[in-house]
């Protein structure tokens, strides 16, 4: 008797639990040749509330944990990464096509991506911080610090260098992402939640939902209570990415603002991605106390 | 809200005279109450939960939720500054919104009565906490000392504790003395009465039934208001403890006439919560108790959750806790 196939159930990742959406709404993915791959769960507006709530809850620990320990958390998920390699390469070539090759190259460039990153946790505040020299018998000094809860729409052509390229800056710095995956290409973000899920990153420190970027941004864009937001994933629609820097007026986001077109991921991201979501904190500080 | 006692006792509570005359009597009613299903009563609750309020009706509910509130601050730590910031807050909870009503009462420790008065007069009442409030253990005189205190400090309402230790001993006599007592020194010299609210601590009282027979022993004892916990002992209020003090209360306007209140108290922290309540009393005890006069919640964190939901249906928008006090 032949064997039947047990087949994944693709959920969002919130909080650190795998739930599917609360709409109970689910969509198909097909690979890049438009054969059905699976269903993945289609996230609603109050997946994002629910994201939001847990993030917040993940960021005051998250972003007192020391610097160094981040970093060590970083290099442990591109340690996970490593050893599920050959899953990733398949997803990645299954939903952007192109030779295995190719797809392995996405795969290590992702691994290394976040290596890179790891290694910034404890030297960022060095590079863009500072001892200020001032006119009077005063120390003062400015250090970079997290900006908060981060809505991050990801690329939505790049399935996981994009994804790690956008998420690895905002956490490493101390913040929490309620990230929203490409929607044509989502499997490697929910295979790359699994892995963030099994590598001492916390729970609600990264939420992962797979959805309609043009349908819950707006909703990330105008929340109250998330504090930045990255728009790359709407890359290539001018009006839809000015309605969401208009609704992110409301309480002041930070806002990193979609580039015209996706970049090229494998260039060297320079400091901006991590810059866009610190805050810089200046204190004065009495000479001899 | 009636504030004066009525001079007579309703006629249909006369007919229970016999049933609170002895121990003997007493423990054969309370014990004759039929049992409560454990199982239906949490499927009840559980089923109940489920049901989907949404749009006008919500944005009704929550305004409702609001007037019911009892905004309690219950700790050591209590300052007069922070508890007259608990009480402007009281009057309007969100300063944003003109629109928003006030809570129903703050509930406070008796010393702490004349800070909150002085800044909500008459439009917000103020509950005390009474009775050597949490654990109730003190003598009688001492309780009722305690109760006279705040009754004279200016309380609108009196919250006391039972001594669960002599209801579960089965010294039933006792404990409905001690709250028919306590109501006698609720009495004002002008003959008025400040509300009396029988806190049960159904954390402690172990099963439904318990709760079922405490819920009779204090309203044939004369309570205003059957308050499920202090909030200091887990678990606190949950819905299938208010279901049975919610068919108790039905159950015993049918049997005598008079309406007597509910307040679950403690560990009702989000609007869906307090929502799932509200429809509960709706459908066990029937609208008449959907009221501020008849119904309560005991909380503090509640709050802030109802006018964030509140805000996001004026808004549009998703709030956050950033935008409103903490307390």
């Amino acid at each position: 008797m032949a064997r039947i196939d047990v087949r994944k159930t693709y959920k969002l990742y919130i909080g650190g639990a795998f739930p599917r959406s609360e709409s109970g709404y689910s969509y198909e993915v097909t690979d890049n040749k438009g054969k059905f791959v699976a269903n993945a769960s289609l996230a609603s507006r109050k997946d994002v509330r629910d994201a939001v709530v847990a993030a917040r809850k993940a960021f005051g620990p998250w972003s007192s944990r020391t610097a160094y320990n981040r970093g060590q958390i970083l290099y442990r998920i591109a340690e996970v990464m490593e050893d599920r390699r050959p899953q990733f390469e398949e997803a990645v070539r299954q939903s952007e096509g192109g030779s295995a090759a190719l797809a392995r190259g996405q795969v290590d460039a992702a691994v290394d991506r976040l290596v890179w990153y790891a290694g910034w946790a404890d030297k960022l505040a060095q590079v863009i911080g500072n001892a200020n020299p001032v006119a009077g018998p005063f120390f003062n000094h400015t250090a970079p610090e997290p900006t908060g809860v981060v809505g991050v729409l990801a690329p939505q052509e790049s399935s996981l260098l994009g994804l790690v390229s956008v998420v690895a800056p905002v956490i490493v710095t101390g913040n929490t992402a309620v990230v929203v995956s490409s929607y044509a290409r989502p499997l490697p973000a929910v295979t790359f939640s699994e892995v963030l899920a099994t590598s001492d990153v916390p729970g609600g420190v990264v939420n992962i939902l797979t959805g309609d970027a043009a349908a819950l941004g707006p909703w990330l864009a105008a929340h109250m209570d998330v504090n930045a937001i990255d728009l790359c994933g709407v890359a290539g629609s001018p009006e839809l990415a000015t309605s969401l820097e208009v609704a992110a007026a409301d309480n002041l986001k930070r806002v990193r603002r979609a580039p015209a077109a996706e970049p090229d991921w494998a260039l060297d991201p320079g400091l901006s991605p991590m810059t866009a979501f610190v805050e810089q904190k200046t204190v004065w500080h009495p000479i001899g106390i | 809200m009636p504030t004066t006692a009525p001079t007579d006792p309703a006629p249909g509570l006369t007919a229970y005279s016999e049933v609170t005359a002895s121990e003997a009597s007493l423990r054969r009613f309370l014990h004759g109450l039929p049992g409560v299903d454990q199982v239906g009563a949490e499927a009840r609750a559980a089923g109940l939960g489920t049901r989907s309020i949404k749009t006008t009706a919500k944005a009704w509910a929550l305004d409702l939720a609001i007037r019911m509130v009892d905004l309690t601050t219950l700790e050591g730590q209590d300052t007069p500054g922070k508890v007259r910031a608990l009480a402007s807050k009281a009057l309007r909870p969100d300063p944003a919104d003109p629109s928003c009503p006030s809570v129903a009462a703050v509930c406070v420790y008796g010393d702490l009565v004349g800070e909150v008065k002085a800044i909500v007069g008459d439009q917000v009442n103020v509950a005390a906490v009474a009775t050597a409030f949490p654990s109730g253990r003190a003598s009688m005189a001492v309780k009722l000392a305690d109760t006279r205190d705040a009754v004279a400090g200016g309380a609108d309402e009196i919250d006391m504790v039972i001594d669960r230790g002599a209801f579960l001993a089965g010294h039933y006599l006792q404990v409905f003395e001690e709250i028919v007592a306590t109501r006698e020194a609720c009495v004002r010299p002008d003959g008025s009465h400040a509300h009396l609210k029988v806190i049960f601590e159904t954390g402690e009282l172990q099963t439904y039934d318990n709760v079922r027979r405490a819920s009779w022993l204090a309203m044939l004892a004369g309570a205003d208001f059957i308050k499920t916990s202090t909030g200091k002992v887990q678990p606190a209020a949950t819905l299938p403890v208010t279901l049975v003090m919610l068919e108790a209360v039905r159950d015993f306007r049918e049997a005598t006439g008079v309406q007597i209140g509910v307040k679950p108290a403690g560990g009702i922290r989000t609007a869906k919560d307090a929502i799932k309540y509200l429809v509960m009393v709706n459908e066990v005890a029937g609208d008449d108790w959907l009221d501020p006069d008849w119904f309560r919640f005991g909380a503090s964190t509640l709050l802030n959750d109802l006018l964030m939901q509140r805000t996001k249906m004026t808004t549009g928008r998703y709030s956050g806790p950033d935008y409103f006090t903490l307390d």
